[in-house]
């Protein structure tokens, strides 16, 4: 009776703080196997990487002119549509955004830089917080995720505090959020077991296939993406990192979500908001 | 039935006599290059801007053809000759009836 052992050690470190995760497997034939996984003890909400820096310098000089010239950023048409709907009266109310809300320039201002964030127990974020508005306020149907209105509206909303720095903050409202955002972002996933960190905290600056990692910061969200040919939300790039590594998509407009939204934002905090952006 | 978008054009608003002046212009469409199948695999209908042509005070001086391979939102940078204050009309004709125009003036001293 032959014991074959294997010993399978995987030593994972997280930047700045130690945190282990290692794993033993062993194998005994003619007996059940048994599968020992050990746990992984998350550190308290560390910092960013230390110097922020926006993928924006990442392009070449046509895409960043692209994004910063109103005339050649095709973001602006998807602005100019959320400006008018922004006056369009729906639902049966027959009311508009502007009915309650004014002039967006004024009371938009600042809006973006500080979603997600909890509004009446609920964490929301931006695309979320319009469809609640409707749905609630309107009584209008909910706008479909990645719809040419949705976004349209989202520009809008978002190009009022282009230039602002991003000011989600930790409060005692959103900790658990956050935190449960943080272990999305840290935890492998996917067929290809890898986490959001692996590439973007630990290989910014490094290369994936030729193409430089960004350190994956949404400062700039909605964009303009080039592979896209249209506007898309940064739920949209999401989905695409996690097909990336097979994992299980998060449906658009979950709570899970919401959470990486709003880790991945107090990540950018005080990054200037770049909306509506450009990117290859 | 006559479909159309928004259109973006910059043009400089005075120039010299004679003078080259850079036009740009953009137009919002989603293009569709018929050559896409859906999920179920039916071919999607080829949906594109055709032809762009600038007139300037009515004579043409710029024509573009697109052909499927066109990106979606096309931005055309162009050069002409400042030659008179005038009219520049930009037209854009696509499939299905897709129609967009938009008007710039000039003031050439």
């Amino acid at each position: 009776m032959t014991v074959m052992k294997l010993l399978i050690k995987h030593v994972l470190q997280f930047h700045k703080s130690s945190v282990h995760v290692v794993i033993y497997l062993r194998r005994i034939t003619l007996c059940c196997s048994i599968l020992l996984a050990a746990t992984a003890s998350m550190a308290a909400p560390q910092g960013a990487i230390n110097s922020k820096q926006s993928s924006y310098e990442l392009m070449t000089a046509e895409n960043k002119a692209m994004q910063d010239d109103p005339s050649l950023n095709p973001a602006m048409f998807w602005v100019a549509e959320g400006e008018s709907l922004w006056q369009t009266k729906s639902g049966p109310k027959n009311i508009a955004c502007t009915s309650c809300h004014g002039d967006a320039k004024k009371s938009m201002r600042g809006i973006a830089t500080q979603l997600p964030k909890m509004i009446n127990g609920k964490l929301q974020t931006l695309e979320g917080q319009i469809n609640q508005c409707r749905s609630a306020q309107q009584g209008a149907p909910v706008l479909p995720y990645e719809s040419k209105e949705l976004l349209a509206l989202t520009a809008y909303v978002a190009i009022q505090s282009k230039g602002m720095p991003i000011a989600v903050k930790e409060t005692p409202a959103n900790q658990g959020q956050l935190k449960k955002g943080q272990q999305w972002f840290q935890e492998r996933m996917g067929q290809l077991n890898l986490s959001c960190a692996q590439c973007h905290e630990d290989r910014a600056g490094l290369k994936l296939g030729g193409s430089l990692i960004p350190q994956g910061h949404p400062n700039a969200y909605p964009i303009y993406r080039l592979e896209w040919q249209t506007l898309g939300s940064v739920q949209r790039r999401l989905r695409n990192c996690m097909s990336g590594v097979r994992a299980q998509q998060f449906e658009y407009g979950s709570p899970e979500m919401a959470q990486l939204e709003l880790f991945l934002m107090w990540r950018a905090r005080g990054m200037p908001l770049e909306a509506p952006g450009v990117r290859p | 039935m006559s479909k159309t978008s928004r259109s973006q054009v910059t043009v400089p608003a005075t120039a010299k006599k004679n003078s080259i002046i850079e036009i740009r212009a953009i137009v919002q469409h989603d293009m569709e290059s018929g050559f896409r199948y859906t999920e179920s695999g039916k071919l999607i209908p080829r949906d594109i801007i055709r032809v762009f042509t600038c007139s300037y005070n009515e004579v043409e001086v710029f024509k573009a053809d697109f052909y499927p391979g066109i990106g979606a939102n096309p931005l055309i940078i162009f050069t002409t000759i400042a030659t008179e204050s005038g009219t520049l009309e930009f037209k854009w004709l696509g499939d299905d009836g897709y129609e967009a125009a938009h008007q710039a003036r000039i003031t050439v001293s």
